[in-house]
């Protein structure tokens, strides 16, 4: 679990030493050979790390499960084995704390990889996913589904409908008002768009019933993943990957598009084009994510910086690291928020906790590189 | 030729900026463009380049409208150096130059090996190969000018447009990157449209030289032509002295000065 972590905090020790080293003029000191091996874990790293988080959480609990029983499960599951687990260790891990990990990964990876597409396309490094008001239009989608009662199915779907409804106002709007630079008009108005749905949240609460619906709004918008079941991971499958692969493919492309619109199309980009892609893939995770977890802030703002921090800001690297880096941090918080108190914690209010004192000390270290 | 502006009207909304600009310019060509602040030198080049629309007139890249072209192709055939500017985030310098390489790219790929060589290529004829892993952010005005110049020789273009090119420089990499701009041009048969503040960067590095002035070209030629002591105390408004170098040993040597009083 904490081999990633040990991973970048030798790159940094690593790289201090370095310097030293380099100062006394050594050709091939302690420090560098050091250096070198962190930079060939780097990727082996990204790899393994995930897969061990994952593995850990499955036997993390309230109901003990030994990593043996896991691989047990596991190897009858996939016919490798005859040997059985109980049955409880098998509804325990395959209904419940499977489809929460995968969850957790699925959301943290989605929105890792909005925020950094989205701090390259509107050039500023402290845009987050919910910028054009995905997650406002979401939660008053979940609202509204709560106040109706027809179901949890229907309050995720009109979740994400209105997380995509919300963002095509936004894209509409700037289009109409746009003069000159698009991506201003697009912040300007999603902040409206956002604004104007936080409202009709805040009108829902005042007219839902204080003793029932009121506190399954509120506790849905603190954002959880304690109910997560096998269905949830259906519906949040398919946003994420066609959204995820989406924003992946097209990649490499953010990289003109961060010097300004004008400019990336001087160099031959498709502004229009891959704007339109990279809107749309970041709603449908956003608001998919909304729908499922609720609102959980924060983890698209700070993992593009860690991200950065490891492997730089080309966005060929950044956001395949990002989605690896998002998955296994939501995944931590929300072992964290199952396993820290008797009380399951919301995740959304982890993820600030966690989140904002973090980014203080991101903003500390790389203040230079922003100037 | 392979740049041409016919009647060429340009301006924001409904004003007008500049009207009536008729030019074109050849391979191996250097033209630079002269004239006060806010004459509309910049909003000229916004326009050839397709980020604003023509008000009336047309601009020719290699015969066609660039009206007609996906910026893809435009992007192929012209290149554009910016005043250097700051990026939002810390690339390397590598990585800067390779964004010339996004008209070469499918929009669901990345840089392939070629591309690579070919910014590695532009960053050895710029002289700054040693800079290719440095953080553009942490580059002096200079050395951004100069990963700006090998992004747009990245860009394998037929036409590079430079807004100032110089202006970021000290005197004597002013004078390096002028001849640097007349060696290329010679070299990959480049037409270049630029524009400078000042007459002796015309005299240096163009083969023509044009003046703007109460938003029409007024004058278009030789620089020893265009450039002359009334034309420049008319388009600047002070009086001016333009002085030859010794015959015997720097006979194209032109230089102009402010004259006092």
């Amino acid at each position: 679990m904490t081999d990633g972590l040990a991973d970048t905090v030798e790159t940094n020790v690593t790289e201090t030493v370095g310097a030293a080293d380099a100062g006394e003029a050594q050709p091939v000191g302690l420090g560098t050979r050091l250096k070198d091996l962190a930079a060939r874990m780097r990727l082996p790293g990204l790899i393994i790390l995930p897969i061990v988080v994952f593995l850990l959480s499955l036997t993390l609990g309230r109901y003990q499960v030994s990593l043996g029983e896991l691989f047990v499960l596991f190897g009858s599951k996939l016919g490798l084995t005859d040997a059985t687990v109980s049955e409880s260790v098998s509804t325990v891990i395959l209904n419940v704390r499977l489809p929460r990990i995968i969850a957790a990964m699925l959301i943290g990876a989605g929105l890792a990889i909005s925020g950094g597409a989205y701090q390259g396309m509107f050039r500023n490094p402290l845009v987050s996913p919910d910028i054009l008001g995905a997650s406002a239009g979401a939660g008053f989608g979940a609202a509204l589904g709560i106040m109706l009662s027809k179901g949890i199915l229907l309050t995720q779907l009109l979740a994400m409908g209105f997380g995509l409804i919300a963002v095509l106002v936004t894209y509409t709007l700037a289009g109409r008002l746009r003069r000159g630079d698009p991506t201003l008009f697009l912040v300007l108005t999603g902040i409206l768009v956002g604004t104007v749905f936080t409202s009709l949240i805040s009108i829902l609460k005042v007219l839902a019933d204080p003793y029932d619906k009121l506190p399954a709004i509120t506790f849905w918008l603190m954002g959880s993943l304690a109910a997560v079941n096998r269905q949830d991971i259906l519906l949040l499958m398919g946003p994420m990957v066609v959204g995820g692969a989406a924003l992946l493919a097209v990649r490499w492309h953010l990289n003109p598009l961060s010097f300004g619109e004008e400019e990336a199309q001087a160099m031959g980009s498709e502004t229009g084009k891959l704007r339109v892609i990279v809107i749309g893939g970041c709603t449908l995770m956003t608001a998919s994510a909304v729908s499922v977890a609720g609102i959980v802030g924060w983890v698209g703002l700070i993992i593009p910086h860690l991200a950065r921090g490891l492997v730089g800001p080309d966005y060929g690297r950044l956001l395949p690291v990002s989605a690896v880096i998002g998955a296994v941090y939501l995944l931590l918080v929300d072992d964290l928020a199952r396993l820290a108190g008797p009380l399951e914690l919301p995740l959304g209010i982890l993820t600030a906790l966690i989140g904002a004192p973090f980014f203080i000390f991101l903003l500390a270290r790389t203040r230079r590189a922003w100037a | 030729m392979i740049l041409e502006l016919r009647d060429l009207a340009c301006g924001y909304g409904r004003r007008t900026v500049l009207s009536h600009v008729d030019l074109a310019i050849s391979p191996g060509e250097n033209l630079c463009l002269l004239g006060p602040n806010g004459v509309g030198k910049t909003t000229l080049f916004r326009t050839i380049l397709g980020a604003i629309e023509p008000m009336a007139g047309e601009v020719l890249v290699d015969g066609r409208s660039i009206l007609g072209q996906s910026r893809r192709e435009r992007a192929r055939l012209m290149a554009y150096v910016p005043q250097a500017h700051t990026a939002p985030f810390p690339f390397r310098v590598l990585d800067v130059v390779l964004t010339g390489r996004t008209a070469h790219i499918p929009l669901t790929s990345t840089p392939s090996h070629h591309d690579e060589e070919v910014a590695r290529s532009a960053l050895e004829r710029m002289d700054i190969a040693k800079l290719a892993d440095r953080p553009y952010t942490e580059l002096s005005g200079g050395e951004r000018q100069l990963v700006l110049i090998a992004r747009a020789l990245a860009q394998e273009p037929r036409v590079l447009i430079m807004d100032e090119p110089s202006s970021h420089l000290d005197f004597g990499n002013q004078s390096r990157l002028l001849g640097l701009i007349k060696a290329l041009v010679h070299e990959r048969d480049l037409a270049v449209l630029m524009s400078s503040h000042f007459p002796n960067h015309a005299f240096a590095c163009a083969t023509t030289a044009g003046l703007i002035k109460d938003g029409r070209l007024v004058s278009l030629g030789a620089p020893g032509d265009v450039l002359t002591e009334a034309s420049l105390e008319e388009i600047y408004g002070i009086p001016v002295r333009i002085l030859r170098g010794d015959p015997a040993t720097d006979p194209h040597l032109k230089v102009c000065a402010a004259r006092s009083g």
